[in-house]
Formats: structure tokens, C-alpha cells, sequence
């Protein structure tokens, strides 16, 4: 018979089941009646010879059925049925779980694209950031983890290597795009050839740049990316050979790449080929990052064997300049420590990500755990049921399954309910999260996201569901204690389950707690640390270059920039103004070198290196960096480019022994640069985040002789100008700034607006970031574990009003009775608390890399962090408790 | 259910075999097949009625049995099952069988006699 003709008459197979069945035991009936018995008692004699209707009727109808699906789909009807019918009960459980689950799927949505996705280039696993190590490089570590590459590294490497496919060097920049609307300052990323056949990620219109491209004039095409494409031109297919302006140099468009390509980090506007000259390159210059492509099985440590080798034929090959020793690099230890280009990318946020995701899972399991102890309730309350369908014929397992199918259906619904909490989620998570995070635009809910959820929603139903199963799928034993259980007290053994579910949710919040409090710890005392600057609110940035093509002479540029800090500092509100290179925390690439000091020999050892930094007058009185002994440069001085300087008090110290010692005396970069005279000492600024020290660092005035070639001044072209006004940050500010500058050159465009204090708060984003992630979920942990204890004595309070009845019959004293309540859950908070101190003490190992300034084991958190968890303990018991000493005896008894 | 102890379960099948076997005389409902094999085996044997009514729905799935409306002796109205001609042939093999394994089972316990 076909399966579905089968299915259809099954209603008829069901009634001739019954007609038949019922006609059997009718038939029975009326013999024994023949035999002389009444109606009433032939019926009864017949039914129980023939035995448990019901199941028979089942067992042969099971015949018909799929049996185990159409079952399930039986228990899954009654499930749901039960649900609708104690609604406080499910939306409860839902809820909980449905912000459990979703606050796990949003942050493992996080990691899975940030960490463990691959990166969106064609086999991503060759792929390698050329990363190199100068441990022998002194000074250099204070303000870099790395040493870049120079442009006469890249040619040596990309033409004598054998370990790489394709070899590029990249940066990023700026450049201004005139002749289209308004002056327009773009983002570009500089690239060498090499960078695109790294990648190789085909041109969305158009084609690659290429090594031809590459002119040492900077008069090579340029490429766009999708999204300026689309924006400045309207993805306009003819874009591909006409010709912007760029920079004010006329330069084609070679092609367009597609939507969402990056290079490495990098976002642009703009590609633009890197200007290099392979006879002029020198040794030094280490401004780029490196990329490589791995020949197919080649691995790192080859990789990294190779490079060493050609680190030697680059200093066979390149120089200084005449009268320098190229094998002065030798000293550096330049050590290549290939990375894969993942590593690279997402850096040390893994850390973070891992202890929020670590941190949000244990608030799941705090969340399965209050569920469980719901469903052990629940469960307490349908013990009688469940023993009377036992006794009725049904089998442990059957029951355990209709129990699992329960808590798996809630789990699902969660689950469900979670992807929904989860996007939102994410949304927030993107707004609160560090906007340092890498693969920021990447981050999506995606098949993984959805499958890790499923899982979790099935493995946490499973979870709380086994524990009630293994409780209370009933024994027989339990059937036959059934009628005494109806009256007693909770036996110790069931209220033990509880107490234990109760324990580990005391130690979990315990855990999340310590963690909240040392980053709130953490925080504080990265707020206390003097950045080297003052009131960063009212402290504006914006960040503007005057591209060479546009302004030639140097003194002219300086000239430039003086008047826009006149136009800006007459702004009604505006208290002072100035210009440097870098300000703190922005992330500018920084420049470096050595100084050598007057009177000092260096014979044999190497002058460490500097941080340096070009400033105008009055930029540091701006910035509210205090000068600790001398004075600042004077406008006169910058014109006439007397050889001045102005150190930081940590490399005064250094180098004089004092601040007020270093006045007066004096350094050069080079021999054949002047001496240049010490005149101020500054504070010292914790340029890279309050959380790094501060490097030595070296002001050098923005217009200078040429170290190189003294004569020839240089001025510093791309500065951020400090704006100090109580208006800083507010939008008719800015559009005066705007303006302030157009009225000094209407071709100038401006970026990187923002205040200080923006500035401030990102170089903390991580920290605030994993902060409030660990406060919310330690909040929730301890709300969850607190209403643990909360219900868990309110419930032993409720089932043992009869014995508290008879206790006070007795005479027992009710702040006694109290106390007993109370004290049960001291003994529970005490041995949790026991519990998560210890797992406090290893958790918080691993997140030291997140501290600042406190230790991971600091005793003020250790100690007060747990008298706070019991002393709410201790309430949440009082309260019910409390409700003990208003039972009254005669009640309670009457009650049964 | 009491259960009596003479009337123990016999080998797997031998219920479908009695249940074809009867149905063959002429076509039944259930509880005269019951009554039929008690009365056939001299009270020897007794069906369960627990296994009887699963037996019967697996061999309609079988396909070895059919059923139609009837009316029972008592005049209420049944459910009477016959045997399809598949039934036969599943029958008449059964008995084969069943006559061989009876045959060898004599021939051992003979054996053991002697």
C-alpha cells in the first residue's frame, strides 16, 4: 500500500482498533454475565482480563504510525500545551535564555569574523606581513614594536628572494583631490608594485597599477575604490583613463577595485603608486609595511631564513650617502619575524575578545543554571504526576524524554528569541565596541553565527534539562514514598540539587565580578595617569597638509601656517592655538632617530633613538604641556631657523641628570648637522594611550635646516593644528575653523577633526570596551545569583511551613527559625564564595595583559569584592526568611 | 494482568501462524479467534489479548490479512479479518517450515531418549 493512501486511512485503521477492542470486552462481558455474573461486575472482570485498554490500543495503533516522529510530535503537542498553560513560568525561561543566547551569539559573531574567518583574499594562508624585529636598535622599542621597511629593502628583497611569489610595501596617506567639487582631502594607501599581485584581488573596472606605474616623479596612474567611485562619480563606467587632480598633479585612473577591498587594514579613497627611484633609494628610510605572498609550501621559518640572507646583500648593495658604513645596520640585529598576515591584522585584540566571549559564556551557564533550578521546581511539583503516569504504564525513559524535549523546545525557543536579541546585539556591541577593532566591516551574522546558536540552544536545553531528568525521572522506589512525600518536610537529598545549582552561581558571579571591579580599577587608574596634556573637552584637532605641488617654498608653507593660526585664533572663544607634527593618541606615524650629544663620545656604541616631533610656538603652552624649565621656540627663531630644541623631562634627565642641567646644552641628528641648543624642557607625554609609557622625545622646530643639507630649510607639511576653546567640539566652531583656513588658501582642505578628547577616549576604547562588557555581565551574574539564593530559600521556606508550624508549636524562638534560613545560605554563599576565589585567582592570570596599574591579584577587589557578594546574600535570604516567623502554627498544621 | 503460568510465551511467530491457521477455517473477528484457538487447542493454549490486536494491526500491514465491517455473534457490530492471498502463501510457507524445525526437534529429543 503506498505510504500516503496509508496515512489517510489511518483514521479508519484507528476505529476498527477500537470497534474491535471495545467489541472483545463486550463480548467477554456477556458470557461471564451468561456464566451468572451482574452487568457491573462481568464489565470490570472483563476489562482487567483483558488488561491496560489504553496501551493496547496505543501498541497496535503504533503499528500504523512512524512511530518514534509521531510520538515526539505527541510530546511536543503536550509540551507546548503545558507551556501556554503556566506562561510566567515559560516567558521567564524564554527571556532568560533568549538574552543568554543572544549576548553569546553577537559576541561570537565578533570573534568568528574578526578571528577566525579568513581573510577576504584569494588563499589568505600565503599571505604574510614582513614583519622585522631590531632588538638591537636602542630607544627604538619606546614608541615602535617593529622596525618598518625602507624602499631599498623592498627592491633587494622582491629581486633576490626565493621564498615569496610576489613581495609589496604599502602606507597609508593623504592626498587632496582638487578640480572635481570643494577642495577634497582623501585617505590613500600608498603602494608599491607588488601589493595588488600580494592581494590579487582582480580590478572590479579597469586594471592593476604596475610596476611602471611606480615613477619616481609621482606621475603614475592611480587607482579608486569602489566606494569613492561610486560617490565622488556616480560609478561612472568611463571613469577608467580619465584624469583627476591630484595633489595638484594631473594623474589617470587606471581601474576601480571592488566594494569592501582593503589593503591589509587600510581603507582608501585612493590607490596611489608609492614614488620610488631605485638609483637615488638610500639604506635608511624604514617608513613602510611589508607584504608577501608565500611560494606554495614554503613555510615561515624559510621565509624568515631567506630574508635574513637578503638583509646582508641590502647592506652589500645600498648606502647612506658617502663617508657612512653600511654595515652600521648590523648593530640593530635586524631580525625577520614573519607573521601570517592574519596575526598581523587582528594584533592583540584576540585577548579582549576572548575574555568577553569567555566572560558572556559564563553568564550563559549562570543563565542555565536559574533555569534549571526553575525546572527543578517545576519538576517538584509534577512529581506526583509524573509517578502517577508511571505507575499507569509509562517508562522512565519515556518520561525523561517528554523532560528533555521540554527543556530542549525552551532552549530552541530561546534560541530563536536570541537571534533577534543578537542582532541587536551587535549593533550595540558595534557602537560600544573599540573602533580600533580590525575587520570592523566584516563583522556579520552568518551561517556560523546561526549554527553556533542552534547548538547552544540545544547543548543548554540538554544542560538544565538532565538535571531535573536525572532527579526526577521517577523509580519505582518514589511511586510507593509518594503519599508520604505529600506531607513531609523537602528531604535534605532533593534540596541538594539546589543548593549546589546555587553554589556554582555564587562562584561564577564572583568570578565576573573581581573581573568587573579590577577594570573598573583598571580604568580609574589610567584616568589618574597625566597624559602630558591638560582638559583635553576643550582642546579641538584637525589635521591639514600643504602638499608640495601646492605651496613650493618652505618658508612660505610655514608662513601659510602661521596665518591660518591667526585667522583661527582671532575665532571669537578661542584662547590659544598652535601646530605640531603628532598629538598624542593619533595614531600618526611617528618619525625617529638617533641624537648625539655634545661632548659625548659614541665610539663603539650606538646613540639610542628618539621619538621626534615638530612644533610651533606656542603649540605646547595650546596642548597644556607644562614646560619644566627653559622657555618655548619664538616665531622669530623658526623664521630664521636658529638650531634649537626643546626635550622631554624624562630625556633630560637622561642624558643631564636634570631638567634645569639641560638648558643650554647641545644635540644634532647628524655630524654634519648643527648643534642645536636646548632651550625647554617639557613634561613628558604618554604619546601612544595613557597605558604606554611615554618615549624620550626630541621637539624639533617645524622649519629646519635639512638635516642632510643644512641650507636647504624644511618645513614639516602635514601638522595638526591644537585649537584650545571652550567651544571645541561644537559645529559652528568647526565650520568657522573651516572657513578660518579657506580665508588663508581656499585649496586647503581639513581632516581629522576631532576633539582631544575623542582622541583620549579611543587610546582607553579598549579598556572601556572590555569594561563595560565585564560590568554588564557581572551586573547580570550577580542579579542571577542572588535571585538563585532568593528563590531557593523562599522555596525552602514555602515547602516547610508545616514543619516550621510544628517547630513553633514546640516553642521553638522565630528569630531562631530565621536564622536557620539565613544561615543555610551563608553556608552556600561561604563555600561558592570559597569556590570562586580560587577560580578568581587563575581566571584573572590570563586577562593581566589587560590591566594597567593594579595587580591581578589585588587584595582590596579579593576582599571587598566578596563581603558585597555575601552581605546581598545574606539580604536576599533575610527576606524570605523573614516571612517564617509570620506563619502561624495553627495554620501551617491546618494546611495538609 | 495475572498471568498464567502454564500458558507460557511461545517461539516467535507461532501467534501468527495460529492466527492464519484460523482465519483460513473461515474468517473471524477477535475475540472468536481467541475463543477459536483456546477451543482448537483445548484450553492448552490462550492468546493474550496484549499481543493478539498489535498482531493482527502488523499483519494487516503485512498486507497478510484484510478487514471489513461485520457484525459479531452478539450482534454488535466488529471488525472481521481474512486472509488475503498473500496471507496463504505466507502461511503455507510458514507451516513447511515449521513442520521441518518440529520434525528435527522430534528426531533430537528421540535421540536423547535413547
Amino acid at each position: 500500500m503506498p505510504r500516503f493512501s496509508r496515512f489517510f486511512s489511518r483514521d479508519r485503521r484507528y476505529d476498527d482498533i477500537s470497534v474491535s477492542i471495545q467489541e472483545h470486552i463486550d463480548e467477554r462481558a456477556d458470557e461471564l454475565m451468561e456464566e451468572g455474573m451482574s452487568r457491573d461486575e462481568a464489565e470490570r472482570t472483563a476489562r482487567r482480563a483483558f488488561g491496560n485498554v489504553a496501551l493496547l490500543r496505543e501498541r497496535s495503533r503504533e503499528v500504523w504510525q512512524w512511530q518514534r516522529i509521531e510520538s515526539l510530535l505527541m510530546d511536543l503537542k503536550y509540551v507546548f500545551r503545558r507551556l501556554v498553560r503556566s506562561p510566567g513560568f515559560a516567558i521567564t525561561v524564554v527571556l532568560t535564555l533568549a538574552i543568554g543566547i543572544g549576548a553569546n551569539t553577537a559576541v561570537f559573531s565578533v570573534l568568528n569574523s574578526v578571528l577566525l574567518r579568513p581573510l577576504p583574499y584569494p588563499e589568505p594562508e600565503q599571505l604574510v606581513s614582513l614583519h622585522l624585529d631590531a632588538p638591537g636598535a636602542p630607544g627604538l622599542s619606546e614608541f615602535r614594536s617593529e622596525l618598518r621597511l625602507s624602499a631599498s629593502m623592498y627592491f633587494t628583497f622582491a629581486a633576490h628572494n626565493q621564498s615569496f611569489q610576489s613581495i609589496g610595501l604599502y602606507g597609508p596617506g593623504t592626498a587632496s583631490i582638487t578640480g572635481l567639487a570643494q577642495p577634497e582631502q582623501v585617505s590613500t594607501v600608498q603602494i608599491s608594485s607588488g601589493v595588488l599581485e600580494t592581494l590579487n584581488v582582480p580590478a572590479f573596472t579597469g586594471q592593476w597599477l604596475t610596476g611602471a606605474d611606480q615613477d619616481a616623479h609621482g606621475l603614475g596612474r592611480v587607482m579608486l575604490s569602489y566606494g569613492y567611485w561610486q560617490r565622488r562619480f556616480g560609478g561612472d563606467p568611463s571613469i577608467v583613463g580619465r584624469t583627476i587632480s591630484v595633489n595638484s598633479q594631473p594623474r589617470v585612473v587606471a581601474g576601480v577595485m571592488p566594494r569592501g577591498f582593503k589593503v591589509v587594514t587600510y581603507d582608501f579613497d585612493l590607490l596611489v603608486p608609492l614614488a620610488l627611484d631605485p638609483v637615488k633609494e638610500q639604506l635608511a628610510g624604514f617608513a613602510y609595511r611589508g607584504i608577501a605572498r608565500l611560494r606554495p609550501g614554503v613555510p615561515i621559518p624559510q621565509a624568515n631564513a631567506d630574508a635574513a640572507r637578503l638583509l646582508n646583500v641590502w647592506m652589500d648593495s645600498w648606502t647612506n650617502g658617502p663617508g657612512t658604513d653600511p654595515h652600521f645596520y648590523l648593530a640593530w640585529k635586524i631580525t625577520p619575524a614573519l607573521q601570517p598576515l592574519k596575526e598581523a591584522v587582528v594584533g592583540s585584540i584576540h585577548t579582549v575578545l576572548w575574555v568577553v566571549m569567555g566572560t558572556i559564556g559564563v553568564v550563559m551557564l549562570i543563565a542555565c543554571t536559574n533555569v534549571a533550578n526553575l525546572l527543578l521546581v517545576r519538576a517538584d511539583a509534577r512529581q506526583q504526576e509524573l509517578a502517577v503516569r508511571s505507575a499507569l504504564g509509562a517508562d522512565r525513559l519515556r518520561i525523561a524524554r517528554e523532560l528533555l524535549l521540554e527543556s530542549v523546545t525552551l532552549g530552541l525557543l530561546g534560541g530563536a528569541a536570541g537571534v533577534a536579541v543578537a542582532y541587536a546585539g551587535l549593533h550595540l556591541l558595534l557602537a560600544v565596541g573599540p573602533t580600533d577593532l580590525p575587520r570592523l566591516n566584516e563583522i556579520s551574522l552568518d551561517g556560523w553565527s546561526i549554527a553556533f546558536t542552534l547548538i547552544l540552544s540545544l547543548l543548554s536545553g540538554l544542560f538544565f534539562g538532565a538535571i531535573p531528568v536525572l532527579r526526577y525521572a521517577p523509580s519505582r522506589e518514589r511511586v510507593a514514598l509518594l503519599g508520604a512525600m505529600r506531607t513531609a518536610s523537602v528531604s535534605r537529598e532533593r534540596q541538594r540539587g539546589r543548593n549546589l545549582l546555587v553554589m556554582a552561581q555564587m562562584a561564577m558571579a564572583l568570578v565576573l565580578l573581581i573581573g568587573a571591579v579590577l577594570m573598573i580599577r583598571t580604568f580609574l587608574a589610567m584616568r589618574n595617569v597625566d597624559p602630558g596634556f591638560s582638559d583635553p573637552r576643550s582642546l579641538q584637532v584637525m589635521r591639514l597638509s600643504i602638499p608640495e605641488t601646492l605651496v613650493h617654498d618652505s618658508t612660505t608653507t610655514v608662513h601659510l601656517q602661521n596665518s591660518i593660526l591667526d585667522n583661527l585664533a582671532a575665532i571669537p572663544g578661542v584662547a590659544s592655538v598652535g601646530f605640531a607634527a603628532s598629538v598624542p593618541m593619533s595614531g600618526a606615524e611617528p618619525s625617529w632617530d638617533q641624537i648625539l650629544i655634545e661632548g659625548k663620545s659614541y665610539e663603539g656604541a650606538d646613540a639610542p633613538m628618539r621619538l621626534y616631533n615638530y612644533v610651533s610656538p606656542g603649540y605646547f603652552h595650546t596642548a597644556g604641556t607644562r614646560l619644566i624649565a627653559g622657555r618655548d621656540f619664538t616665531w622669530a627663531e623658526m623664521y630664521s631657523a636658529r638650531p634649537i630644541g626643546i626635550v622631554s623631562e624624562s630625556l633630560a634627565i637622561e642624558l643631564w641628570g636634570s631638567p634645569r642641567a639641560a638648558i643650554g646644552k647641545r644635540f644634532q641628528e647628524f655630524p654634519r648637522m648643527p648643534w642645536h641648543e636646548v632651550v625647554g624642557v617639557v613634561q613628558d607625554v604618554r604619546e601612544n594611550g595613557v597605558d604606554q609609557i611615554s618615549p624620550a622625545t626630541v621637539y624639533w622646530p617645524s622649519l629646519m635646516g635639512d638635516p642632510s643639507v643644512p641650507e636647504k630649510l624644511e618645513a614639516w607639511r602635514t601638522v595638526y593644528f591644537a585649537i584650545r576653546s571652550n567651544r571645541a567640539g561644537d559645529q559652528t566652531f568647526i565650520n568657522e575653523m573651516q572657513r578660518a583656513v579657506w580665508s588663508a588658501n581656499s585649496n586647503l582642505p581639513v581632516t581629522a577633526i576631532s576633539t582631544m578628547q575623542d582622541l583620549y577616549s579611543e587610546s582607553m576604547a579598549r579598556t572601556s570596551f572590555t569594561l563595560v562588557m565585564l560590568a554588564i555581565a557581572g551586573v547580570m551574574a550577580f542579579a542571577l545569583g542572588i535571585l538563585g539564593i532568593y528563590s531557593v530559600i523562599s522555596y525552602a521556606v514555602s515547602q516547610r511551613t508545616r514543619e516550621i508550624g510544628i517547630r513553633m508549636a514546640l516553642g521553638a524562638d522565630k528569630g531562631g527559625l530565621v536564622w536557620m534560613f539565613v544561615r543555610s545560605s551563608l553556608v552556600l554563599t561561604g563555600a561558592g564564595t570559597a569556590i570562586g576565589l580560587i577560580a578568581a585567582a587563575a581566571v584573572m592570570q590570563l586577562m593581566r595583559s589587560l590591566l594597567f596599574g593594579i595587580s591581578p591579584l589585588d587584595p582590596v577587589t579579593f576582599t571587598a569584592v566578596p563581603v558585597v557578594l555575601t552581605a546581598a546574600a545574606c539580604l536576599a535570604s533575610y527576606l524570605p526568611a523573614r516571612r517564617t516567623a509570620a506563619v502561624n502554627p495553627v495554620e501551617a498544621l491546618r494546611a495538609e | 494482568m495475572a498471568k498464567n503460568p502454564e500458558h507460557r510465551d511461545l517461539f516467535p511467530g507461532a501467534l501468527e501462524i495460529m492466527i492464519l491457521q484460523s482465519l483460513r477455517l473461515r474468517p473471524m473477528h477477535g475475540y472468536a479467534l481467541v475463543k477459536h484457538i483456546k477451543l482448537v487447542s483445548e484450553d492448552l493454549l490462550q492468546v493474550e489479548e496484549g499481543s493478539l490486536y498489535p498482531a493482527l494491526q502488523r499483519m494487516l500491514k503485512q498486507g497478510l490479512l484484510d478487514t471489513e465491517a461485520g457484525i459479531s455473534a452478539k450482534g454488535r457490530p466488529t471488525r472481521i479479518y481474512r486472509l488475503t492471498t498473500a496471507g496463504i502463501r505466507h502461511l503455507e510457507r510458514e507451516v513447511v517450515s515449521f513442520e521441518r524445525m518440529f520434525a528435527g526437534f522430534s528426531l533430537v529429543l528421540a535421540a536423547a531418549k535413547v
